[in-house]
């Protein structure tokens, strides 16, 4: 019993938070590209935000629910219908046992987020739920779901969920929502594209001045093959040739890296722990789901940004997620 | 190879979630058993707010939580926070790591299905395929790093008679425990993976585990060598994992 598999998807991935403490071992910590959107839809069914979600990308999959299920669905648009009709967004539904849930292409963004109430069943692998498709391990048999795979469902905790069963149990229907969602200014990503955010790198000061503000100026359009790892962009070529050699050393998601051809690479999650490549700037970590919602194809410009800022934004997410806590514990209440 | 490390290291914001301290830029043994030291002493002893601690060839790299960073100091200002933390933690730690390093033989079994580029690298080398599995495996390698892969070792010490450049289209898929040459480096794939890397043997034991606990079989400042065995001798370690 849980959610059948009937299409997958391109690539549908079981993502958490990550699997942090062990990069000194070599282990990446993959988990969910967009953290915001990961977050909120654990938040919107009652889950801790540690719990794995089902991260979607840019061709949506068929799923068949063999159960009751609380579900959520957040990051990217891509037209989720149940049974023929529409599954609104950013706020609980309950489904009943037998609906199909299919995603379609994305109208905005590239990532759907679905949380299932009381979570997915897989086993934690080193501590954590996050598939690592490079390395085979971790969240559904370390792989991305096949068709014909059965995602097992934890049982929900009679406790833990009578308040959203009981807030969408009136309705008989093979499905049911509240009338209220996420406000708009809570998603964390907008219609018109933002400028990344970024902060001098390590190796900032090795690049020439006319480098620098290029990167600032120019507009990059993410490659084709960008992907978990890193996402590949094309523009203006960055000249690292006066930076120096530099030794592979550890690395952090959102790293703007320059090899030798000059186009830079913005790490993601995927990315290994360690890396030889001059890094010009790192995007801040609240921008990071900026990045992950673009699809290639689409274009980006970097602003720099302080440590005051990124700070700043950092406080902001918390706090917009704190009141969607908040706004759901009275709507429950 | 002898090249000193600096007495504090530079410490450098790799954006608003990590800190390098760079004890060195160049390749030397000296350098990384610093890194090695510090980063032994910041996993015995984690800094609040730090989520993991990376020693490369010449840096060390922590990660961090700006939000628990933040909160503990009670500052708004959580990376100079994290950064006087880690300043005064390193000066606090050993110029030398206290974990004792070993030396660790891998067994290989070279050539033939296990290692299908081994004339390739003999071709290139000038070598026969022969002198290229005595002197890969006549050969004491040092552990600088893990990375790439959980439980991949960055190995100095490769013979120059067998650099060889990496295949122009990597493999999209080689063996678990293939021991491959790319360029000037050698190394075991602990998992199945594409790569570059110019096969020639493979070894049956796992270099990375983590049924109970995660545990890398080679760590940073080991010494590795590689024994030559036969397919028979693969099939029964294979058989005993």
């Amino acid at each position: 019993m849980g959610i059948q598999i009937e299409h997958p998807g391109l690539l549908s991935t079981l993502q958490d938070l990550g699997r942090t403490g062990l990069q000194h071992l070599g282990v990446p910590v993959n988990g969910a590209m967009d953290e915001t959107s990961h977050r909120m839809a654990n938040l919107l069914v009652g889950n801790a935000e540690e719990e794995a979600t089902l991260e979607i990308t840019l061709s949506g999959p068929r799923l068949h629910f063999q159960e009751d299920a609380v579900i959520a669905v957040c990051g990217a648009n891509m037209a989720p219908m149940i049974d023929g009709e529409p599954l609104p967004m950013w706020r609980p539904v309950r489904v009943r046992a037998g609906v199909r849930l299919l995603f379609g292409r994305p109208q905005i963004g590239c990532r759907a987020y679905l949380a299932v109430a009381a979570g997915f069943d897989v086993p934690a692998v080193m501590g954590s739920r996050a598939t690592a498709v490079r390395g085979a391990y971790g969240g559904f048999n370390g792989r991305a779901l096949r068709k014909g795979d059965v995602l097992p469902l934890r049982s929900p905790e009679e406790a833990h969920t009578a308040r959203w069963v009981g807030l969408l149990a009136h309705k008989q229907s093979r499905f049911a929502y509240p009338n209220w969602s996420v406000s708009r200014h809570k998603m964390p990503y907008r219609v018109v594209p933002q400028p990344l955010r970024i902060l001098p790198g390590r190796h900032w000061q090795n690049f020439p001045v006319v480098m620098r503000e290029q990167l600032v100026e120019a507009e990059y359009r993410v490659g084709n093959d960008s992907d978990r790892m890193g996402y590949r962009l094309s523009g203006p070529a960055l000249d690292a040739r006066r930076s120096h050699d530099v030794l592979s050393e550890g690395m952090v998601t959102g790293a703007v890296q320059v090899p030798p051809g000059g186009q830079p690479i913005i790490l993601m999650a995927d990315h290994q722990t360690t890396g030889g490549y001059p890094v010009i700037a790192v995007v801040i970590g609240v921008d990071l789901p900026v990045v992950a919602q673009l699809a290639p194809g689409d274009t980006l410009r970097f602003k720099l940004a302080t440590q005051e800022e990124s700070y700043a934004a950092a406080i902001a997410r918390e706090q917009q997620l704190e009141l969607v806590r908040q706004a759901l514990a009275v709507r429950l209440r | 190879m002898a090249e000193a490390a600096a007495n504090t290291p530079q410490l450098h914001a790799m954006g608003d979630r990590a800190l390098v301290a760079e004890y060195g830029r160049a390749l030397s043994v000296p350098i990384n058993a610093r890194v090695r030291a510090a980063a032994e002493h910041l996993l015995a002893h984690p800094l609040p707010g730090m989520t993991d601690v990376v020693p490369a060839f010449a840096a060390l790299t922590v990660h961090f939580d700006p939000l628990l960073v933040a909160a503990h100091h009670r500052t708004a200002d959580p990376v100079t926070a994290m950064r006087d933390a880690l300043q005064h933690a390193l000066a606090k730690a050993p110029d030398l790591p206290k974990r004792k390093a070993r030396t660790v033989e891998i067994p290989v079994c070279y050539g033939g299905e296990f290692g299908e580029d081994l004339a390739l690298v003999a071709q290139r080398s000038g070598l026969s395929e022969e002198d290229v599995v005595q002197v890969h495996s006549g050969t004491e390698y040092y552990v600088y790093t893990l990375g790439f892969l959980p439980g991949f070792a960055y190995l100095g010490g490769l013979d120059r008679r067998l650099v060889t450049p990496r295949l122009e289209s990597p493999r999209k898929r080689v063996p678990a425990g293939s021991v491959g040459i790319g360029g000037d480096q050698t190394g075991v794939y602990p998992f199945e993976t594409p790569g570059g890397w110019n096969l020639i043997g493979r070894t049956p034991i796992a270099l990375f585990r983590f049924n109970e606990e995660a545990h890398a079989v080679i760590e940073p400042g080991d010494r590795v060598r590689f024994l030559a065995i036969g397919p028979r001798d693969f099939q029964a370690l294979r058989d005993k994992r």
